[in-house]
């Protein structure tokens, strides 16, 4: 009897440790095999890499950490993404805009994506995943017919005739290949974004309103917050991040490929889910965000350098998302049968 | 002599050491609609569900038609000819079946037919709804295109259906118009007069006595007594209903009035709040009571503007308010505690600290950042002047007692400096102990000059604490009682829908 309930005791304390510190022992023995494996897996040449590869993936979820804050979701950050790179490129080698417009107009597109969004989920009523599926085809769509299909680059021929007139300026390519006290711009955007995204969340009152809008609307709602606002600018977070990774990648690339953000979607949420086991918090943070970003990115890095074929990540990915999700609702399961 | 068509001896039924009925006692003759009345908690509930196989009784035994039976299961019961209509109507109701469907629903389910021939369904149906003299019914359309009082008598449609015997009518008319209530009653008399035997439970003394040929009444899970209406009076059923009076001791308190605080003129919202108007002065407890259903909630919430008024004003202290939003409420110095403090009232999975902090963030940031230091001396000091029980300020709620949990619910607001404060069932699942302070709790706001509203449905807390008591009844303000003029039999014969001769 009492033996028992030593087990079950721990037990108990076993997957709660696993819950604290799974993540990042997983962490840890994934770099330590990729180590023992290849020399240039440890590196500091390899290390800025994967920041930079996950620079990208760790802005959409941002986004989509601050729509699961309030209780929501978004899947729409792929599209919107995809959408903002082609906007992005198609002002700058099809009209020639100032460096400034560039930057500001995907910016703007990203809040009509937020607002549409949150419309639907706030004010019409739909189940945020339905709505933000929906919206992820609707501006997939528009991208697409945007570009008639096309990717953008440099003096590509246009379907008008005659070759488009602008290029990729300089000073653009640098955000997205530029290099600054020894890091990549990209790995710089980030982590201002990522520390940024953990002030507000965890140290102001604006934070405070949007984890508690998330926690209990109803007494959100009864101690004065108007909850509808919050989730209105929550999804209009989303909408930024999800154009700013779509400005980011541009740059990067150096042309506005059609399609960018769709792949990126599972990624961005399975980094979202692992964050959550991160140090127990059992909730989405911005520091878990980039941690688990940072999980699949080594992940990711290693099984290059082991020559696994690109065709087979999404399995990884896959399982990585599944795994995270388990041990999310696992704890959140004994939290309630608690409660 | 005739023995009873149905009855209930001796019946016990605990829950853990609860004793929800003791020795309850129930007759019902054929043919006739004998009321089942008593306060929340007396056992009414418990013991029908007892009839309708729900549970089943500890000790005693049921009887029908001179024989012995035991119900063992809700399909025992229907299969006795033992039916209810319950108050949440849509839980029994198919919706997207057509209203003919819906009636022969469990001939439908029982039935060993692979094909179903609508025309005779129809037919059937049209029948059941004749012999109930309902004649407005399309049995072809959906159940979801009928109002609640339509879907009662498909209900009742289905209970005759199936050669019902007792049907148990738990409180039907709280949902509908007077209008609506006038039809079923019609009803009710055709099914006496079919010979099946009807139970009315109802909170509503005036249509108890206008439809009902007896009256039984249960006080703490036992048999008061069951008498005939026409020898008794509302006066003597409330004395029976109220038992032994066990009223409790509050400490007397001396209370100066200020000015008036609130002024609340001709709100209205929906069925539930209709034409109210009151006022509450400084440092004066308002106890606004009725039984469940009344609107008491639903008042106290178009005060905080969660589910804003249509009609009417607010005042207070002489401005003209205009509340759309529990936001703006707070702003003027309006605070509720709500009824559903889990689910309402507090964030479980929070600490203590931020739930404290959470009403009045603005207080607790320098600019943007919030401070902790200041959150948490805050909730060290709330801590301990409300004397909760609890390891630290950091715990998540969850691990505290209701009680306790309560106190939280109710210090979070002592940051902001308001003025008036509404406790919706403050006591609600709370310990003995957590009461005292939660009435001392109040006591002090009122003597720091504050207004309260304490919103109840147990009358002798509100006959305790309050100053003055407001009695409500169908959404309506019916009586207003000074202290000394209140008493419980009194209160309940108004909660009731009664009147003084």
């Amino acid at each position: 009897m009492q033996a028992a309930v030593k087990r079950n005791k721990l037990q108990e304390r076993g997957t709660n440790f696993l819950f604290k510190f799974g993540a990042i022992a997983l962490l840890i023995c994934i770099i330590i095999y990729f180590s023992s494996i290849s020399d240039a897996f440890f590196t500091y040449a390899n290390f800025t890499d994967i920041l930079r590869s996950i620079s990208i993936v760790t802005l959409l979820a941002l986004g989509v950490t601050f729509t699961l804050v309030v209780g929501g979701f978004d899947l729409s950050v792929g599209s919107t993404m995809s959408l903002s790179t082609v906007v992005t490129a198609s002002l700058m080698v099809w009209y020639e805009m100032p460096l400034w417009l560039v930057l500001i107009v995907p910016i703007v597109v990203g809040v009509l994506v937020g607002l549409l969004n949150s419309f639907l989920i706030v004010i019409i009523g739909i189940p945020d995943l339905l709505a933000t599926l929906s919206t992820m085809y609707i501006v997939a769509g528009f991208h697409r017919t945007y570009t008639e299909g096309y990717s953008i680059y440099n003096n590509m021929p246009l379907t008008s005739g005659g070759t488009a007139p602008g290029q990729f300026s300089e000073a653009f390519l640098w955000i997205g290949q530029g290099r600054l006290l020894g890091l990549p711009v990209p790995v710089w955007i980030m982590l201002i974004l990522v520390v940024v995204a953990y002030i507000v969340l965890n140290h102001t009152r604006w934070g405070r309103i949007l984890y508690m809008t998330g926690g209990n609307e109803e007494a959100a709602i009864l101690s004065g917050v108007n909850t509808r606002k919050v989730k209105f600018i929550a999804y209009i977070i989303s909408g930024i991040f999800a154009s700013l990774a779509g400005v980011l990648f541009t740059a990067r690339v150096g042309s506005g490929q059609i399609d960018a953000g769709t792949p990126l979607l599972m990624e961005a949420v399975a980094a979202v889910f692992v964050g959550y086991s991160v140090l127990g918090i059992g909730k989405p943070n911005a520091l878990g965000t980039f941690f688990g970003a940072a999980v699949i990115g080594i992940l990711l890095n290693g099984l290059t350098i082991l020559n696994l074929p690109y065709y087979a990540f999404d399995i990884i990915k896959g399982t990585v998302l599944v795994l995270a999700l388990a041990a999310t609702y696992v704890y959140a399961k004994k939290r309630f049968s608690r409660a | 002599m005739l023995n009873p068509f149905l009855s209930m001896k001796a019946i016990d039924k605990s829950f853990g050491n609860v004793n929800a009925l003791k020795n309850a006692e129930f007759e019902l003759k054929k043919g006739e609609v004998h009321a089942l009345l008593g306060v929340n908690g007396a056992g009414k509930s418990t013991l029908m569900k007892v009839l309708s196989g729900v549970y089943e009784q500890d000790v005693g035994e049921i009887l029908l038609e001179g024989e012995r039976i035991r119900i063992r299961s809700p399909k025992v019961a229907k299969d006795f000819g033992i039916y209810c209509v319950y108050q949440e109507v849509d839980t029994a109701i198919v919706a997207e079946l057509s209203v003919a469907e819906n009636i022969l629903l469990d001939k439908i389910v029982a039935g060993s037919n692979m094909f179903i021939s609508k025309k005779k369904l129809n037919r059937e149906a049209r029948n059941a709804l004749k012999q109930l003299q309902v004649v407005n019914i399309s049995v072809e359309i959906p159940a979801f295109m009928l109002s609640l009082a339509e879907k009662q008598l498909v209900l009742i449609a289905r209970a005759l259906v199936s050669s019902a015997k007792v049907i148990i009518f738990d409180e039907p008319t709280a949902p509908l118009s007077l209008n609506e209530s006038t039809k079923l009653f019609s009803v009710i008399k055709k099914l006496k007069a079919t010979g099946v035997g009807c139970i009315f439970i109802s909170h509503r003394l005036p249509e108890v006595f206008e439809i009902c040929d007896r009256m039984t009444v249960m006080a703490e899970g036992t048999l008061v007594g069951t008498y005939n209406t026409s020898e008794t009076n509302q006066e003597e059923i409330v004395e029976a209903m109220l038992g032994t009076s066990y009223s409790k001791d509050f400490p007397a308190r001396k209370h100066v009035l200020g000015n008036t605080l609130l002024r609340v003129k001709n709100i209205s919202r929906g069925e539930k709040v209709r034409d109210i108007s009151f006022q509450v002065s400084e440092g004066e407890i308002v106890g606004i009571v009725g039984l469940v259903g009344a609107g008491k909630t639903e008042l106290a919430k178009t005060l905080f503007g969660y589910s804003p008024y249509t009609e009417g004003s607010m005042e207070i202290l002489g401005n003209t308010l205009k509340i759309k939003h529990p936001k703006d409420a707070i702003k003027a110095g309006l605070v509720l505690i709500p009824e559903e403090r889990r689910k309402e009232g507090l964030f479980v999975q929070e600490s203590l600290r931020t739930n404290a902090s959470f009403p009045n963030l603005q207080n607790f940031s320098r600019l943007l950042f919030m401070d902790k230091k200041k959150e948490k001396s805050f909730a060290k000091e709330i801590i301990e002047r409300l004397q909760i029980k609890t390891s630290s300020t950091e715990t998540p709620l969850v691990y505290l007692s209701g009680g306790n949990q309560q106190k939280v619910a109710i210090g979070k607001w002592t940051s902001l400096d308001s003025s008036l404060y509404l406790f919706d069932e403050p006591t609600k699942g709370v310990d003995i102990g957590a009461k005292t302070d939660i009435y001392r709790m109040i006591r002090e706001f009122a003597e720091k000059g504050k207004g309260c509203l304490y919103f109840s449905s147990e009358i002798h807390e509100v006959l305790g604490i309050s100053d003055r008591i407001l009695v409500m009844y169908d959404g309506h303000i019916v009586k207003e009682l000074s202290r000394k003029e209140a008493t419980q039999e009194r209160i309940l014969l108004y909660a009731s829908g009664g009147k003084e001769e």
